[in-house]
């Protein structure tokens, strides 16, 4: 297990350096001196600006030697300075606004797994029945709709017509008088609908999986022998294949955590809800690219840390890696 | 023929709503009943009714006209992201199949890189350094979901190297591009074409996401998603601005998938038989 994670975590450095070279190109993809493309009738950038950045990225310098500064300056999370009025590092600015986003998106995942795991069982246990099939245009359903739509509807009829949830902000506007308790309640009512759009694509994509490793599961060959030795129906389903179609679930996870980080961008707008992807969305707007090119950074790490946290929940779940007998 | 239709419903209800869209795409100005662009300060905002089948907009624009002109942008921007998608993810999925080695190894890496990053991201982050415009937004787009079908081709031209007419053609003297061109690929055009199909549905999706954020297609070029950012703004008076863009959106993605999920079940040999 140790040499598992100590594999894997060397492994994330070529990944790493993969990240910022990507994010060092994209700052080079549009013609001519990237910090001054379309910026010329900014208002919202002087002159001081151009200048701050150009020395910041040495844009006078050769494009490796701009690069080698650049990642010794990403290396101590120095990110910049926001071009924004009050010019305030890059790194405070995506810190203060990161819990909001991850919390929601946390929220997402475990309403997926509250919400799939079952929905996938009954699937796979009554399949082709009228509930199997229904489930499953639902999750057609679910692929398809934009979810912004979805969030509007919602709004339109949780919002305005029935007036039971809020569609904008995470407080009410008199949250700081509330006691501890009716506020964290306030923050949830605020939450649901966030939450509920930000996970029905994955929700959809995670219930079919767990329908199709769940018969793939019941099909197999222990199964059979367990029924051959006349082991009840409902403890073969639920002790010996729910463990084992469960395993997949947790690789799924890690796969839809850049679909989540990304999808707040848009989650975040429609609710107007102060986080990273606000900020992003508002920092691509105004074309302030250390901001832009911090948060894409970080989003990319965020995406990487995500994604190790699921391959040690299997090794740690999985008995045959835990014991180190495979790979 | 018929048995083909009714074995596989994904595929017939998936045809019949993609070649729909398309009908309405390709003969928007003959079915407008009104100029997209045609303001008419008199009748802003106005209801579903049988002059306007969807409403009006803000500037009295009718909604249904703009749609079916909205249809052709999210169709052609899925189509050429798409076209963009495969000819790299083709190419370097081949070459990383094909040669194996390093090559096969940095090709692999740098897919695994560009992976890390939140799609939605990175999209917005070049939009950010470039106009928001409807040809920046194709290869923008495409440009950022290759990864999936260079996985797919390597995978693919891996399992096709062992085979008897692979190896028959080898022996008979056939190598390098003329082998991967006329042996290989043709091979894995199945698994290509599902993708592609269903790359369309998730480029129509991102687009709309994108002139919904107003990062996309610009007004007053209408498009699905940026009807929608005016439904936002006019929620509580204007219910249709939001649902019938939306709707549209819903079916025209559905379609697709549904289509690439059929020809995945007749496609894909390993699928016949289980249900």
């Amino acid at each position: 297990m140790k040499q598992y994670l100590l594999k894997r975590l060397l492994g994330m450095i070529p990944l790493l350096l993969g990240i910022t070279i990507i994010s060092f190109g994209i700052m080079h993809v549009a013609p001519g001196e990237p910090v001054v493309v379309g910026q010329e009738f900014n208002p919202k950038v002087s002159a001081q600006d151009i200048e701050r950045l150009r020395s910041y990225y040495g844009l006078d310098k050769p494009l490796y030697e701009q690069y080698w500064n650049w990642l010794q300056r990403l290396a101590v999370l120095d990110f910049g300075e926001s071009f924004s009025a009050d010019h305030r590092p890059v790194l405070d600015k995506v810190v203060e606004r990161l819990p909001i986003t991850i919390w929601i998106n946390v929220l997402a995942m475990a309403f997926i797994l509250l919400a799939a795991i079952p929905i996938g069982i009954f699937s796979a246990v009554f399949r082709n029945s009228g509930l199997d099939r229904s489930l499953t245009v639902f999750v057609f359903i679910g692929f398809a709709i934009p979810s912004f739509w979805l969030g509007l509807l919602l709004m339109y009829a949780f919002g305005v017509q029935l007036s039971w949830l809020p569609i904008s902000g995470i407080h009410d506007y008199d949250w700081q008088q509330m006691g501890f308790w009716q506020a964290q309640l306030d923050l949830a009512h605020h939450l649901i609908l966030p939450v509920f759009v930000s996970a029905i694509g994955g929700l959809a994509g995670m219930s079919r999986f767990m329908r199709s490793g769940m018969l793939e599961v019941i099909r197999s060959d222990y199964i059979t022998t367990a029924r051959a030795m006349g082991m009840a129906e409902n403890t073969i389903r639920y002790r010996y294949a729910l463990k084992n179609a469960m395993l997949p679930i947790i690789t799924l996870l890690g796969l839809s955590i850049p679909g989540l980080i990304g999808g707040s961008v848009i989650v975040e707008q429609l609710f107007s809800i102060p986080g990273m992807g606000l900020l992003f969305y508002e920092a691509v707007l105004s074309r302030d690219y250390p901001l832009v090119m911090g948060i894409t950074v970080i989003g990319a790490v965020l995406t990487l840390m995500g994604n190790l946290l699921a391959d040690l929940s299997y090794a740690w779940a999985d008995p045959r890696i835990r014991h180190g007998s495979a790979k | 023929m018929r048995a083909m239709w009714t074995e596989h419903p994904l595929l017939a209800v998936g045809t019949l709503i993609v070649a729909l869209v398309a009908v309405l795409a390709v003969f928007a100005p003959l079915i407008a009943p009104y100029d997209p662009a045609a303001i008419n300060v008199k009748d802003i905002l106005l209801p579903p009714s049988w002059e306007h089948w969807c409403g009006t907009d803000t500037l009295g624009r009718d909604v249904f006209s703009r749609m079916l002109y909205g249809a052709r942008v999210s169709l052609a921007v899925g189509f050429v992201a798409v076209g963009i998608a495969i000819a790299i993810g083709v190419l370097l999925g081949a070459l990383a199949g094909h040669l194996g080695g390093y090559v096969d190894a940095s090709i692999m890496r740098a897919t695994d890189m560009v992976l890390c990053f939140p799609t939605f991201f990175l999209i917005l982050a070049v939009i950010a350094f470039l106009e928001p415009s409807i040809w920046n937004i194709m290869i923008v787009i495409g440009l950022t979901s290759w990864m999936g079908v260079a996985r797919l081709v390597r995978a693919e031209l891996l399992s096709l190297r062992e085979r008897e007419f692979v190896l028959a053609a080898k022996s008979l003297g056939v190598s390098g591009f003329r082998l991967v061109w006329g042996y290989l690929l043709p091979n894995a055009m199945g698994p290509i074409l599902v993708s592609a199909v269903l790359g369309i549905a998730g480029a129509v999706l991102v687009e709309s996401g994108l002139s919904f954020l107003g990062l996309g297609v610009q007004p007053p070029d209408p498009s699905w998603g940026n009807i929608l950012t005016e439904g936002k703004d006019n929620i509580q008076i204007a219910w249709w601005l939001s649902f019938y863009p939306g709707l549209a959106i819903l079916i025209t993605v559905l379609g697709y998938n549904l289509l690439g999920e059929g020809l995945r079940d007749l496609t894909d040999p390993r699928l016949q038989g289980r249900k």
